[in-house]
C-alpha cells in the first residue's frame, strides 16, 4: 500500500504551543515537508523569530538559532557566509520582519542573501497580546488600535512582497494563504520552490503567508479563515511577485 | 624577528586574520575605519568574508549569526555604534557565541567628537547590555598587544563561549608603532555545539537565550556566573612598573597609561619613587595586586580620559585601605605629559626626594 | 636619547610622508618609535601635522606637546607650534612660503627655500624631501640612508621610480646645513 501522507521528518513529534485554530501549525508542516522533499534536513539551519514562533526551534528537528526581535536575516546572512553549503531560512512574523526588522529584511533581499524567509502576515502582534501590527488594516482594532486603525494617526499597512518587488536583489517572491486545503496545496508549492531555490543558488526568496490568529481577532478558527479569504487576500493579492525565468512553474 | 610599521587599528586587523579570524561584518564609524577598510582588501586574500552590514545592529547579528555557526568572527565599530550593538552583545552571552568585539572610542555621550575618550569603560566592563552578564575586556597599551591581544582574545572568546571585547582608543587606532606579526594561524573547527546542519547528528544545536521557564533561566544564569567566576580567576592581566617600593602608584590602562609612562620616566630622572600599575584586563579588574599594594602602605593616583570610572574600580579594589586620587580630562582631550607630571609632584610626600 | 617631533604644513605637501620615514627609519635602526597623525575633523581645512617620536627607550605619549624637533612647510604651521619647541630645540621651515621668523630663546632656527631648491631637482612636489633632509642634518635624529630604505617601504612599488630623485632632495637639503 502506499503511504501519501505521514508526519514530516523534519518536523519534532512534539505538541505546539499553538491556540486553537492558528495557522502555525499548518506553515510548519508545509516548510518540514519542503525539507523532506528535498532531502535537506541534514544541512538545514532555521532562525526563529521573537513572536508566537519563538519556540519553532522546539519543532523542527534541524539545527536552530533563536534571533533577537527582527534581526533574523542578518543572523540568517552571518550563519549562511560561514556555510554557504547549508540552507538556511528564517521564520518571521509581520511585527518581527515589517517593523523592527524592516532594515534587515530589505538589505538581506537587496543582496540577493541566499536564504529562504517565511514571513507569517496575520495583521496582529499575536506573542505580546494582539497590538497593532505594520500590516495591521484601516479600521482593524487591536489592543493599541483598540478604535480601529486609523490611517490619518498612523498611516497605513505595509505590502512587503510589493515593497520587495521593487528591489533587484530578490530571487522569488510570492504572496500565498491557507484558508482552505487549495490555497494550502499552493502554499506547499510556493515554499518548496523558495528552498528548491536556494539549494540550485539563486538567491533571496520569500514567501509571505496570510495567517490567522483567532484568539486577538476575537473570531473562531472557521470565522478567522473565512476572514482571511474575505478580508486580508483582497488587500494582500496572492501571486508570484518575482521569479526567476528559467526556475518558474509550480515544480522548481 | 622582523618589525613593521603599522597603524593600531591595521595592526589588530592583520593580528586577528593571523589569529584565523576569517569573518568580519562592521558599518562605517570613525575613528575605526582603517579596520573595515583593512577587512575589505585582505579577507579575500585568506578567503575570507567580510561584509558592510547596513547598520550596527545588523552587523552585530550577523556575527551572532557566524559566531553560532561556527566561525571565527569580528565587529568593530566606535562609542556610538557600540551603544547600538549592546542588544546584540547581550545576546550573544545568553546564547554563549563567541566573537570578539572591538571598540576603538571616541568621546561621548551622544554623537560625541572624534577623538579619543575612555568614557565607554562602565559600558564595557560593567554591562551595556540587559541582564546579568560580563565580558573579557582587554585594554591594549601599544600597537604589538593589539595584534597580542586580538588573538588571545578569539582564543579566549572560544574557550569560554563569550564575547571578548578590546576597548581601545583613536589614539592607539591611529598611531603607528613597530610590531612583530606572528605567522598566520590554523584554527581547528572543532565546536561541537555550533550550528552546522545536524550531519547525522541525533539531536539538533541550538543557539539560544530564551529561558521562558523560571528555572530555565536560573538554571542559564547560574551557568553563566559560573563561568565569569572562572575567568575573574584565572584571566586577571596586569603589568607593575616599579610599584613594589613606590610611595604613589599611579594606575592607568591604554593611552593615558603612556602618557604617565613619560611622566614617569621624567620623575624617576629626579629619584622620585613613583610605579605604575595597568590593568590590561579591565575585567576581570586586577583587585587583588591594588587591594595588597594598598595593605603595603601605597597611595593611588588613577589618570584617566573620563570624568573617572576606573577610578570606581581602584577604589574598590583597595576598599579604604588607602588614599585614592584622581585625575581625568573631558572633551576627548589626552592629558599631557607635564599636566600629569604635575599632578603625580603635588601628591608625593614632603622628603619623597632621596 | 630621545627626539620628540612635529611635522606640520598644507595637506599634500607630504608632511605625514616625511613623518612616517623619521620613524620607519628610527626603527630600522633598532630604535623605538611611534607615529600619530591628526586625523578626523582636525584634517578639514587644509593643513596636517603629526608628531614623532624616536627614542632608546619605549616611548610613553605619542603625542608631543614640546618638541625638540619642528618641521614646519608653510607658515600657519610654524605659528601654530613655534612657540611649543622647548629650549635647546630646532625648527626648519620652508622658507619659500614664510617670509620672516622671529628669533627664539635658545632655539635654532634654520630657513630652507624647500621649493626652489625642490624645482632645481626638477620637481615641486619633493619640497618636502629638502626639508626633511635639512631636519636630518641639524639634528642627526635618523641617518639619511636609513630614510633611504624607509623609503623602500613606505612608498608603493609603482613609486619606486622617484627613490632616486628623493634621495637627491634628501641630500640636497643635508648638505645645505652640513657644508
Amino acid at each position: 500500500m502506499k503511504k501519501i501522507f505521514a508526519y514530516p521528518r523534519a518536523l519534532s513529534p512534539k505538541r505546539t504551543h499553538y491556540c486553537p485554530g492558528c495557522t502555525h501549525g499548518i506553515i510548519h508542516r508545509l516548510v518540514a515537508e519542503a525539507i523532506d522533499d528535498l532531502g535537506i534536513q541534514e544541512r538545514t539551519i532555521g532562525i526563529a523569530p521573537v513572536g508566537c514562533a519563538v519556540l519553532a526551534y522546539e519543532y523542527f528537528d534541524v539545527d536552530f538559532l533563536e534571533a533577537a526581535h527582527g534581526r533574523a536575516p542578518a543572523v540568517a546572512t552571518g550563519v549562511k557566509r560561514v556555510h554557504p553549503e547549508a540552507i538556511v531560512f528564517s521564520y518571521q512574523g509581520d511585527g518581527d520582519l515589517a517593523s523592527i526588522g524592516m532594515a534587515e529584511i530589505i538589505h538581506a533581499a537587496t543582496r540577493g542573501e541566499n536564504i529562504t524567509v517565511i514571513f507569517v502576515n496575520n495583521t496582529v502582534y499575536g506573542m505580546t497580546g494582539g497590538q497593532m501590527a505594520p500590516t495591521t488594516l484601516p479600521g482593524q482594532k487591536t489592543t493599541t488600535s483598540p478604535y480601529g486603525r486609523d490611517t490619518a494617526t498612523v498611516g497605513y499597512p505595509i505590502r512587503v512582497c510589493e515593497l520587495l518587488a521593487t528591489l533587484d536583489g530578490p530571487a522569488y517572491l510570492e504572496r500565498v494563504s491557507v484558508h482552505d486545503p487549495q490555497h494550502i496545496i499552493k502554499a506547499g508549492r510556493a515554499i518548496r520552490k523558495a528552498f528548491a531555490l536556494q539549494v540550485a543558488g539563486k538567491g533571496f526568496s520569500l514567501v509571505e503567508v496570510l495567517s490567522s490568529c483567532p484568539t486577538n481577532w476575537g473570531m473562531t478558527p472557521t470565522q478567522a479563515l473565512r476572514h482571511i479569504k474575505e478580508v486580508l487576500v483582497p488587500y494582500y493579492p496572492l501571486g508570484v511577485f518575482r521569479a526567476p525565468e528559467e526556475v518558474s512553474g509550480d515544480d522548481a | 624577528m622582523e618589525r613593521v610599521m603599522m597603524k593600531g587599528n591595521e595592526a589588530l586587523a592583520e593580528g586577528a586574520i593571523r589569529a584565523g579570524c576569517r569573518f568580519f561584518f562592521g558599518y562605517p564609524i570613525t575613528p575605526q575605519n582603517e579596520i573595515p577598510e583593512y577587512m575589505a582588501r585582505r579577507m579575500p586574500e585568506v578567503g575570507g568574508v567580510f561584509l558592510q552590514a547596513e547598520s550596527e545592529v545588523s552587523a552585530i547579528n550577523m556575527v551572532y549569526g557566524a559566531g553560532g555557526a561556527g566561525g571565527r568572527v569580528l565587529t568593530s565599530s566606535s562609542s556610538p555604534g557600540i551603544s547600538l550593538k549592546q542588544e546584540g552583545i547581550s545576546y550573544l552571552v545568553g546564547a554563549q557565541v563567541p566573537c570578539v568585539i572591538v571598540n576603538v572610542a571616541r568621546g561621548g555621550p551622544g554623537l560625541g567628537g572624534l577623538t579619543p575618550s575612555q568614557s565607554d569603560y562602565f559600558q564595557a566592563t560593567k554591562g551595556g547590555g540587559h541582564g546579568d552578564y560580563r565580558l573579557l575586556v582587554y585594554a591594549p597599551g601599544n600597537a604589538q598587544e593589539m595584534v597580542d591581544l586580538i588573538g588571545l582574545a578569539f582564543d579566549k572568546a572560544e574557550a569560554y563561549r563569550n564575547p571578548v571585547m578590546i576597548l581601545t582608543d583613536a589614539i592607539m587606532g591611529q598611531m603607528m608603532e613597530p610590531v612583530v606579526l606572528p605567522p598566520l594561524r590554523e584554527v581547528s573547527p572543532d565546536k561541537p555545539w555550533a550550528t552546522t546542519g545536524k550531519k547525522g547528528r541525533s539531536k539538533p544545536n541550538l543557539i539560544n537565550s530564551l529561558g521562558i521557564v523560571g528555572e530555565d533561566l536560573e538554571r542559564i544564569n547560574v551557568e553563566l556566573q559560573a563561568k565569569f567566576a572562572r575567568m575573574a580567576a584565572d584571566e586577571v592581566r596586569y603589568e607593575a612598573d616599579g610599584v613594589e617600593d613606590a610611595d604613589l602608584v599611579v594606575v592607568a590602562y591604554g593611552t593615558s597609561s603612556r602618557v604617565v609612562r613619560s611622566a614617569i620616566s621624567r620623575l624617576r630622572q629626579e629619584k622620585k619613587k613613583v610605579g605604575l600599575l595597568r590593568p590590561v584586563t579591565l575585567w576581570p579588574f586586577p583587585q587583588q595586586i591594588l587591594a595588597e599594594l594598598a595593605a603595603a602602605g601605597k597611595r593611588f593616583l588613577v589618570v584617566e580620559m573620563s570624568a573617572g570610572q576606573m577610578v570606581e574600580d581602584v577604589i574598590l579594589s583597595v576598599n579604604d585601605r588607602a588614599k585614592v586620587t584622581f585625575f581625568g580630562k573631558l572633551n576627548g582631550t589626552v592629558p599631557t605629559v607635564k599636566e600629569v607630571y604635575d599632578r603625580i609632584m603635588s601628591l608625593l610626600p614632603e622628603g619623597g626626594e632621596e | 636619547m630621545t627626539h620628540e617631533i612635529i611635522c606640520a604644513g598644507f595637506g599634500g605637501q607630504g608632511v605625514m610622508l616625511i613623518g612616517q620615514l623619521l620613524a620607519y627609519g628610527g626603527m630600522l635602526e633598532g630604535k623605538e618609535v611611534t607615529w600619530f597623525p591628526s586625523y578626523g575633523p582636525e584634517m578639514r581645512g587644509g593643513t596636517a601635522n603629526c608628531s614623532v617620536v624616536i627614542s632608546d627607550q619605549p616611548v610613553g605619549s605619542p603625542i608631543v606637546a614640546e618638541p625638540d624637533g619642528l618641521i614646519a612647510m608653510n607658515g600657519p604651521s610654524l605659528t601654530r607650534f613655534k612657540t611649543a619647541v622647548k629650549p635647546g630645540g630646532v625648527i626648519v621651515y620652508n622658507s619659500s612660503l614664510v617670509t620672516a621668523v622671529p628669533a627664539l630663546p635658545g632655539v635654532k632656527i634654520c630657513a630652507v627655500p624647500a621649493n626652489e631648491l625642490a624645482r632645481e631637482l626638477g620637481n615641486d612636489k619633493i619640497s618636502n624631501m629638502v626639508v626633511l633632509g635639512a631636519f636630518l642634518g641639524l639634528t642627526k635624529a635618523v641617518a639619511v640612508s636609513s630614510i633611504e630604505t624607509a623609503l623602500q617601504q613606505v612608498l608603493p612599488a609603482r613609486r619606486h621610480h622617484l627613490i632616486p630623485l628623493n634621495s637627491a632632495a634628501l641630500r640636497k637639503g643635508f648638505s645645505l646645513v652640513t657644508e
